[in-house]
Order: C-alpha cells, then sequence, then structure tokens
C-alpha cells in the first residue's frame, strides 16, 4: 500500500496537537466571531481543548489527577455557562442587540 | 490487519476539527451549536481510548446534554439570526487564516521535538482511572476543592437568578 504504515500505539504528542488546535480555532472564534452566543461558544472550546491535554498527560503520568481537574474545569465551566448566558439574556432585554461591537459603554 | 487505535483517533480526531472548524465559520448561532456538540461527541470517544471512562462519561452528560441545552434554549429564547456580515479589517481577512496556519505548524513542531518519546497511547493501557479511583481521591485528596466546588455553583445559580429577573 501506498500509505506510510501506521503505528500501534497513538504518540501523546498527536493529542497534544489536536488539543492545540481546538485551541488555536478557540482563539480564532473568539477574535473573529461578533455575535456574543459565538464567542462564548468558542471560549467553551478552549475549554475542552485544555481538557483533552489533561486526560492525555494524566494517561501519560498513569495518575489520576489529571481526570480530576478535568473534572473540576467542567464544574467550572457549567457555573459560567450559567451565569454568562443570564449576562447575555441580561444585555439583549436592555440593548435588544447580540452584536460585540454595539455593547461598548465603557469604551468611552 | 491494521491497528485500531491510531484508525480510531483520526477518524473522531477528524470530526473533532471539522466541527470546530464548522463552529468558526457558521453564520448562524444555532448551526455553530450543533458544531459546538459534535465537538464534544468526538471528544469524548477519545477521552474513553485515553482511558477516562468517568470524564468521557461526564463530558457526555454536562457538556453536551446541560450546557449545549442552556445555550440551544438561550439562542430560541433571543431569536439570534444570523450575523449580518460586517466587514472586518484588511489585515485579519488576509493574514488571518496564513498565521493559524503558522501558529498551528510552531506549536507542532515544538511539541514533536521537545516532548520525549515515549511509548504511545493504547486502548487499556492505564485503566486506573475508573469511578473508585476518581472517587477515591476527589474526596480525600481533593476534598477541599470539592467542597469549594459546591459554594461556587451555589453562588453561580444565585447569580443566574438574579441576572435573569424581570427588572435589572
Amino acid at each position: 500500500m501506498p500509505i506510510p504504515a501506521l503505528p500501534a500505539a497513538v504518540p501523546l504528542s498527536w493529542y497534544l496537537i489536536l488539543s492545540a488546535v481546538l485551541f488555536a480555532l478557540g482563539v480564532a472564534g473568539f477574535l473573529f466571531r461578533k455575535n456574543i452566543i459565538t464567542v462564548f461558544m468558542s471560549i467553551e472550546l478552549m475549554l475542552n481543548a485544555v481538557n483533552l491535554s489533561f486526560v492525555a498527560f494524566a494517561y501519560q503520568f498513569k495518575q489520576v489527577d489529571g481526570h480530576i481537574y478535568a473534572f473540576f474545569v467542567m464544574v467550572v465551566a457549567a457555573a459560567e455557562a450559567a451565569v454568562g448566558l443570564g449576562i447575555i439574556l441580561t444585555v439583549f432585554k436592555n440593548r435588544s442587540t447580540l452584536h460585540i461591537d454595539e455593547v461598548s459603554t465603557l469604551k468611552n | 490487519m491494521p491497528p485500531i487505535d491510531p484508525i480510531l483517533f483520526f477518524i473522531f480526531a477528524g470530526i473533532a476539527v471539522l466541527s470546530a472548524i464548522s463552529l468558526v465559520v457558521q453564520k448562524h448561532p444555532i448551526s455553530s451549536a450543533l458544531s459546538l456538540v459534535g465537538v464534544m461527541g468526538a471528544l469524548a470517544v477519545l477521552y474513553l481510548l485515553l482511558g477516562a471512562e468517568f470524564i468521557a462519561a461526564a463530558q457526555l452528560i454536562v457538556y453536551a446534554g446541560a450546557i449545549m441545552v442552556l445555550f440551544i434554549f438561550t439562542i430560541m429564547l433571543l431569536n439570534a439570526g444570523s450575523e449580518h456580515g460586517r466587514s472586518r479589517s484588511r489585515v485579519a481577512r488576509y493574514l488571518g487564516i496564513p498565521l493559524f496556519m503558522a501558529f498551528i505548524g510552531l506549536m507542532s513542531y515544538l511539541i514533536q521535538s521537545r516532548l520525549p518519546a515515549t511509548k504511545g497511547v493504547v486502548f487499556g493501557g492505564f485503566t486506573q482511572a475508573g469511578g473508585l479511583e476518581i472517587g477515591r481521591s476527589l474526596f480525600t485528596h481533593y476534598l477541599l476543592p470539592f467542597e469549594v466546588t459546591s459554594l461556587l455553583i451555589l453562588i453561580a445559580i444565585l447569580g443566574a437568578v438574579v441576572l435573569a429577573r424581570k427588572e435589572i
């Protein structure tokens, strides 16, 4: 077959590169999107990418602590989603816009 | 017989990356939210490959279940339409994708060159992370952070209730 032979085990670096790619995509979405909800979803994507790194290192060191940290990140993300979406609701109620450039009271 | 671990990794890593790209480029928030569900499902399978059953289940229940329902509920409640295309800066339009690729390439090179050679990840290579071990660690070594977490969630609930009230 012309394709190179696959290794029997996945190298740890592939997981870390996947995590870096997902994190960079999250940063790109955070910077370029204009909808508050989509920006918020990009933050969730970044948190997920970091979780993947935690779990991959937990496998590498054969310790359960990485899983605990991933669990805490999930809990904090859940709390953050509840509060953040409440803030988005309030912003929309007061200004009836979700465009991120139109919410600029603190700018001036 | 080709090895199954890299094949599964490539399938689900591909799903994760394609869904993440779709999250960034879709115009409508609902499409982005469904792409995020795809990312989270693919990451749950990768967690299973890494021997993290508890985290995989929590990922599906907490992220793909609770948090995404919250997002989609908010999108539908606010009737969020597609973004009206406001032109972004010319620097971002022409340099964004090349700089992104350069950053990915740099990160891959650094990770590949600096990480010491290890044995690699096979399914079943790390089985000491079931619910028993996580529970034991959570309730002995990490008991204080766990209890503080409950306080954090209580404050978050109060904050969400206050923010979502009628008059504010």
